[in-house]
């Protein structure tokens, strides 16, 4: 995380990819003890990595991650289990005991971001789809669309921040 | 969209260009004491008879409730501000307490038949214009910095970011009103702080979530 902060993206994305079991398993504990289906799971799991993301100013980088990951997640799954209409009492702790094997990505229909970018501001509809549709790099994105990397970066995470509002209203 | 996908979306935006949150709420606290002070210099002004009054008993337990009040209220502030929150409500016992040891003084020293007149006293009014007027830029303040953190719950880190510029702005009011009993500081300055806390928790509810 502290390299990721750095600007390491490489690293990021690894720390990103290794988190997501855990919070794959934390997502789908917490839905099936408030017995709920756990089809919804990686939805929250995506809000989660976008809310970590958004978020991660409020780690104390000197501070051990998991407490603050858990943390995290812990209030993504009440929000969820709150919206779909629970009284959203998750004990955290006895959902970790059950953690097991890393579980693999499940071939589910999740929120379609891209229809959720088409609400974002052109710029940054057009940012985000360069990168996730056609998988461009920064430096392609900003090529590609007659802009500073700088303000391909801006946009981008703007639009990430538009899209963590837009996540919350669609569920 | 694939998780893996949104990973890697995530992954170009990596650098973080942004204060830590604590850091920024510290710095939105240290503004808002500012902003409160000037707001009274020019504005609302200390009272003529300061420098005579200041050495008075009960001016003294007025002035130390309402500082430990601030006091208590930024701690509360920054605990409700984390994702992990736990309040500290013990934080709270120490204005309590002096609150209560103002009242014992009070009946003590003051005729208790005219209680009720100091409780009135003559800027209630005043007094529930004058905290709100101080506390406006200071809670925009600690709001544009909580926006940042990832609070347990947006209600309470609202609310406690009201109760905390409602407290600097009060600490400040004090120097200005003459209304120096206890029942007086407990009835209005609580409620113009109460007030605020409400306000900031129905903004926090809206702003703050996450």
């Amino acid at each position: 995380m502290r390299a990721a902060i750095g600007g390491d993206e490489g690293a990021y994305a690894r720390l990103l990819r290794e988190l997501t079991p855990f919070l794959r398993t934390i997502a789908r504990g917490g839905l099936s003890r408030a017995g709920r289906s756990t089809a919804d799971a990686e939805d929250i799991v995506q809000e989660t990595l976008i809310a970590i993301h958004l978020k991660r100013s409020t780690w104390i980088s000197t501070q051990p991650l998991t407490p603050w990951v858990r943390a995290i997640i812990r209030h993504k799954v009440i929000d969820a289990l709150r919206r779909r209409g629970s009284t959203g009492q998750v004990d955290l702790d006895a959902i970790s005991e059950f953690i097991a094997a890393p579980s693999d990505e499940p071939e589910i229909a999740t929120t379609d971001v891209m229809k959720l970018a088409e609400s974002l501001p052109s710029g940054q509809k057009a940012v985000i789809k360069a990168m996730f549709v056609d998988g461009h790099d920064t430096a392609e994105t900003a090529k590609s669309l007659s802009m500073t990397e700088g303000a391909v970066r801006v946009a981008l995470h703007r639009g990430l921040g538009g899209l963590a509002t837009l996540f919350r209203g669609s569920m | 969209m694939k998780t893996d996908d949104l990973i890697a979306l995530l992954s170009r935006d990596a650098l973080l260009n942004e204060r830590g949150s604590r850091e920024k709420l510290t710095l939105a606290l240290l503004a808002a004491v500012v902003m409160a002070g000037m707001v009274f210099a020019v504005i609302i002004r200390p009272r003529a008879d300061l420098m005579t009054v200041a050495t008075t008993t009960v001016f003294s337990i007025k002035l130390l409730f309402v500082l430990t009040l601030a006091l208590a209220a930024v701690g509360l502030l920054r605990a409700a501000a984390k994702t992990e929150a736990r309040l500290p409500a013990m934080l709270g016992v120490i204005p309590v307490a002096v609150l209560l040891f103002g009242f014992a003084y009070d009946v003590s020293t003051e005729p208790v038949a005219q209680l009720g007149t100091r409780l009135v006293g003559k800027n209630a009014a005043f007094c529930l214009v004058a905290i709100p007027f101080m506390a406006i830029m200071p809670m925009v303040g600690l709001f544009y910095a909580l926006r940042s953190s990832a609070p347990n719950s947006p209600t309470v880190a609202g609310a406690m970011a009201g109760f905390a510029s409602g407290a600097i702005a009060a600490a400040f009011y004090a120097l200005h009103c003459t209304d120096d009993s206890p029942f007086f500081v407990a009835v209005w300055y609580s409620a113009a702080i109460l007030i605020l806390t409400a306000i900031g928790a129905a903004l926090g509810r809206r702003i703050l979530a996450w």
